[in-house]
């Protein structure tokens, strides 16, 4: 029976709710030591001396000059180091490793670091340092002003988001055959890989990195993990021994990597009519004080600058800045949320001036199929955006109801957001991603280093290949994803799971099938004794994207959403209180629907908490809010009810039809309660609309309308 | 330190100020608990003291002296509420999971979708949305006891719904509330959090 569109029950369901699932924190191995990383306490200086205050006996003491191979954190650009030498960049900067037996001793442990301070820089419109500047020209902007009827301008602003996933970073680093195996909680095995044996100055073959059960990710987990898992590689090869390293929660929160915060600065031209003339946005994102992976947060953002509309003049500047604070770094929707929250609040802005139903405004220029994106690319039939506004405004009755709440204290709000699936331009083909299907007695074997981290990968993935070689579910296992088993399928992020490594497994299903022809699977391992069926990324299309011009195809498809949210002002406590949200989203096939609504709903409510509850307080370079009793993450009382309603516009690319569905929801919940906190009368730019914000807001304007 | 943990009277060496999480996870090797926050705020390490939920990160050992603790591995994957927080989408990264379960546990068979609400204040969800756990809890609460769960082992189910009795040389149970957890748990949620701000 096919399982493909069927609700299965996920396959590592019962382990985790039976605890029987072993996350990094319940493993244990003999003789393991506990990790400790002692941090900067200032934002910006040198490092003049570091005085060790316990007696060192039973310790092992791990610095700079500990590290065998290059002291850097291997990724874009080698700028991060391991451990600091001379120079500290940012609060909570890591300089020294201890490691001891017992935990208690290992937190009593007492380092005095001295520190020559400097002058830091907190504030990305003062820095000195661009990491990455990128510009996108379609058009001729300025004869785009000039046929305008009105022109709008608006800066809109966003904060830092912490991922707060419950299980916080950790790993073990275990000594092993000449080299390391790391265990850990991550998304990327062979990211942690690579830099490991940079820093470690080993051949892939001495370092292993195995997946433990991850506790969520959501992006914190991409490429952060890197670091930890080289610190905790260092303690152990110092002492011989297994070491372990789990942040608690603050140490997580104020050390690890945030969403960039961004100042997007817009200015559109329109006619009377509603037709976009010209496009002319500015994004500044705050990377942090190391790179990173901030220039390619900083392209996602820009390519999806625009909003899902149609213009034939558009100018994007876009430049990621050091500020002397934790790096920034991958969260859930990378980039895209800063500047879609900003296009979709300036553009019910612009309905506004022009006196129009912000749905026609939408409709009128939503993109269709034929129509060029900012880059240049055509868009092709599983374009989506007005089929998704179109059912959100009929599955809410918006016009109607909207009427209906004027002059109470709800408001109704809707955004219009699109996400592009897999790597930005040629990501996917350098990537060159492999994954491989082995033959078993019962079925196949998955082997992918794509990682389960409560997404449902392992499910899904094993449904494309059951399904494509005609066996049930339980005849397919998935390897553990463990860089000495599998091969590199890439990252786990940028909703490229399912599209391409579930697209790749596909294709090797298809080839297994054909090569054990009327054999079973038992048949055929008799005969031949084993089959391994490996395929590799190969461009579907002869499409091509300029990363100097950002001119061509940025993306293989997008995947289209449309979110109304209705909220409730409080005149007392000036909380906004999210009522329902309906989104709308079209993902291409759900392959396991229940799977694919978890995913929206999720995504859904990470985004309002973005918008109305999540406020990181940056204090001198430090976080000051560095635990959930004030970073506020929405809890059920703080969570309205979420319809979705899945849209499928297959792409003809993907296993069944799939685009990518991890981070479209975090998209448009942003600015659809922004919309809603807007049509309540309050010019919201910036968020999140924490209830003093909103105060301030009303404040103002009360007292200007005097 | 004598106890009845999962059903069965144990005794136990450790600390009576370590925090009963440690002792679960460490001396009693039941890693199924779960800390995500050890500040009482996320309830990943819940667990029913005396059949109630608590928060194990905030509840001193020496304070289930003669107590009866319940945890994950108490509900040995036979409570209704396991099998549908799988089917139902109630579970994604599974870290919260064990504890969700518990205080979805502890919650009155019949419980409305407000009771489900406020009864998992405590729980923070970081994946799901908690749409997935509404949908679960509502069908563990239409399920009608299976053949396993009318078994005389498997006491699951009847002892998180009415808690199991504190030994008799036990102080009183009102006295023995583990005072900070359950003045955690017991504030309504948007309030104390709003006065935190």
């Amino acid at each position: 029976m096919p399982t493909i569109g069927r609700n299965v029950p996920r396959c590592d369901g019962m382990e985790k709710a039976t605890g029987a699932a072993r996350y990094v924190d319940d493993l244990a191995f003999p003789g393991m030591l506990h990790g400790r990383t002692v941090r900067s306490t200032i934002a910006c200086g040198r490092i003049r001396r570091v005085n060790l205050l316990f007696d060192p006996a039973g310790f092992t003491v791990v610095d700079h000059r500990d590290i065998p191979g290059r002291n850097v954190v291997a990724l874009i650009v080698d700028d991060q180091p391991c451990l600091a030498e001379r120079v500290v960049r940012h609060i909570a900067e890591p300089v020294l490793l201890l490691a001891h037996a017992d935990r208690e001793r290992l937190i009593a442990a007492d380092v005095d670091i001295e520190y020559e301070p400097s002058e830091p820089v907190f504030d990305p419109l003062h820095s000195p340092k661009v990491f990455k500047s990128v510009a996108i020209d379609k058009g001729d902007v300025e004869a785009g002003f000039r046929v305008a009827d009105e022109i709008v301008e608006g800066e809109y602003r966003v904060g830092h988001q912490e991922h707060v996933y419950i299980e916080t970073n950790g790993v073990v680093a275990v000594p092993e055959n000449g080299g390391i195996t790391v265990h850990g909680s991550l998304q990327c095995p062979y990211y942690v890989q690579k830099a490991l044996c940079v820093v470690l100055g080993l051949p892939p073959e001495k370092v292993r990195v195995v997946q433990a059960e991850t506790g969520g990710g959501f992006g914190g987990k991409e490429e952060y993990p890197s670091i930890l898992a080289a610190h905790a590689s260092l303690l152990a090869l110092k002492s011989g021994r297994p070491v372990k390293m789990i942040y608690d929660r603050a140490e997580d929160m104020e050390a690890t990597t945030k969403r960039h915060p961004a100042v997007v600065r817009t200015r559109t031209g329109v006619t009377r009519a509603g037709r976009l003339t010209a496009i002319d946005v500015d994004v500044l994102l705050d990377g942090g004080a190391y790179t990173t992976l901030s220039p390619v947060v900083l392209s996602r953002g820009v390519i999806h600058a625009t909003g899902p509309y149609r213009c034939d003049n558009v100018r994007v500047r876009g430049r990621v800045v050091m500020t002397n604070t934790p790096p920034n770094g991958a969260f859930r929707g990378f980039g895209a949320p800063q500047t879609q929250f900003a296009a979709e609040v300036h553009m019910e802005r612009m309905a506004e001036r022009l006196g129009m139903d912000p749905v026609k405004l939408r409709e009128v220029n939503a993109f269709r199929a034929g129509d060029t994106t900012a880059t240049g690319q055509a868009l092709g039939r599983d374009t989506s955006a007005l089929k998704v506004l179109r059912e959100a405004v009929k599955r809410t009755d918006f016009r109607r109801r909207r009427r209906s709440l004027r002059g109470t204290n709800r408001g109704l709000g809707l955004a219009l957001f699109f996400h592009g699936a897999g790597f930005t331009g040629s990501g996917e083909v350098r990537l060159a991603s492999k994954a491989s299907l082995e033959l078993t007695e019962r079925g196949a074997r998955i082997l992918v280093s794509s990682t389960d981290i409560g997404q449902g990968a392992r499910t899904v993935l094993a449904q494309i290949v059951a399904d494509t070689l005609g066996l049930p579910l339980d005849a397919i296992e998935v390897a553990r994803a463990d860089t000495g088993r599998v091969p590199d399928s890439g990252p786990t992020v940028a909703s490229r799971t399912t599209m391409v490594v579930g697209g790749l497994l596909q294709r090797c299903a298809v080839e297994m099938k054909r090569t054990i022809g009327r054999l079973t699977p038992r048949q055929y391992l008799r005969r031949h004794r084993a089959l391994v069926v490996t395929r590799q990324y190969e461009a579907p299309t002869a499409a091509t994207f300029d990363e100097t011009t950002y001119r061509g195809d940025a993306y293989g498809t997008y995947a289209w959403g449309c979110d109304v949210a209705e909220v409730e002002f409080d005149p007392v406590t000036y909380e906004i209180r999210p009522v329902r949200v309906t989104a709308v989203q079209d993902i291409g096939k759900a392959l396991n629907p229940r799977m694919a609504v978890g995913q929206i709903e999720g995504g859904t409510l990470q985004g309002i908490g973005y918008a109305l509850l999540e406020e990181v307080v940056v204090r001198d370079g430090r976080m000051a809010n560095a635990q959930l009793t004030n970073y506020i993450v929405p809890t059920t009382m703080d969570t309205p009810r979420i319809d979705v309603v899945i849209v499928e516009n297959g792409y003809r690319h993907g296993p069944f039809g799939a685009k990518g569905v991890g981070e479209l929801p975090f998209d448009g919940a942003p600015p659809a309660v922004a919309n809603a906190v807007r049509h309540l009368g309050l010019d919201v730019r910036s968020l999140p609309m924490t209830p003093e914000r909103i105060m301030m807001l009303s404040g103002q304007q009360s007292a200007g309308s005097r | 330190m004598r106890f009845v943990l999962n059903g069965r009277e144990v005794d136990v060496k450790a600390h009576g100020m370590k925090r009963l999480l440690d002792v679960l996870r460490g001396e009693c090797g039941l890693t199924g608990t779960k800390e995500g926050c050890g500040e009482g705020e996320c309830g990943a390490c819940t667990v029913l003291l005396d059949g109630q939920a608590v928060n194990a990160c905030l509840v001193p050992f020496g304070q289930v002296r003669g107590h009866s603790v319940t945890t994950i591995e108490g509900l040995r994957g036979r409570h209704p509420l396991q099998r549908a927080f799988v089917t139902e989408g109630g579970t994604q990264c599974g870290v919260c999971t064990p504890g969700m379960i518990m205080a979805a546990a502890a919650l009155p068979k019949g419980a409305t979708r407000e009771d489900v609400r406020v009864g998992l204040a405590g729980n923070i969800c970081r994946c799901t949305g908690y749409e997935g756990i509404y949908r679960a809890v509502r069908k563990a609460h239409r399920a009608r006891p299976t053949a396993h769960d009318s078994r005389p082992t498997a006491h699951g189910s009847r002892l998180t719904a009415q808690g199991s009795r504190p030994t008799a040389q036990g102080p009183s149970r009102r006295s023995t509330r583990p005072k900070s957890g359950l003045a955690a748990r017991r504030q309504p949620p948007a309030a104390s959090r709003k006065g935190s701000r």
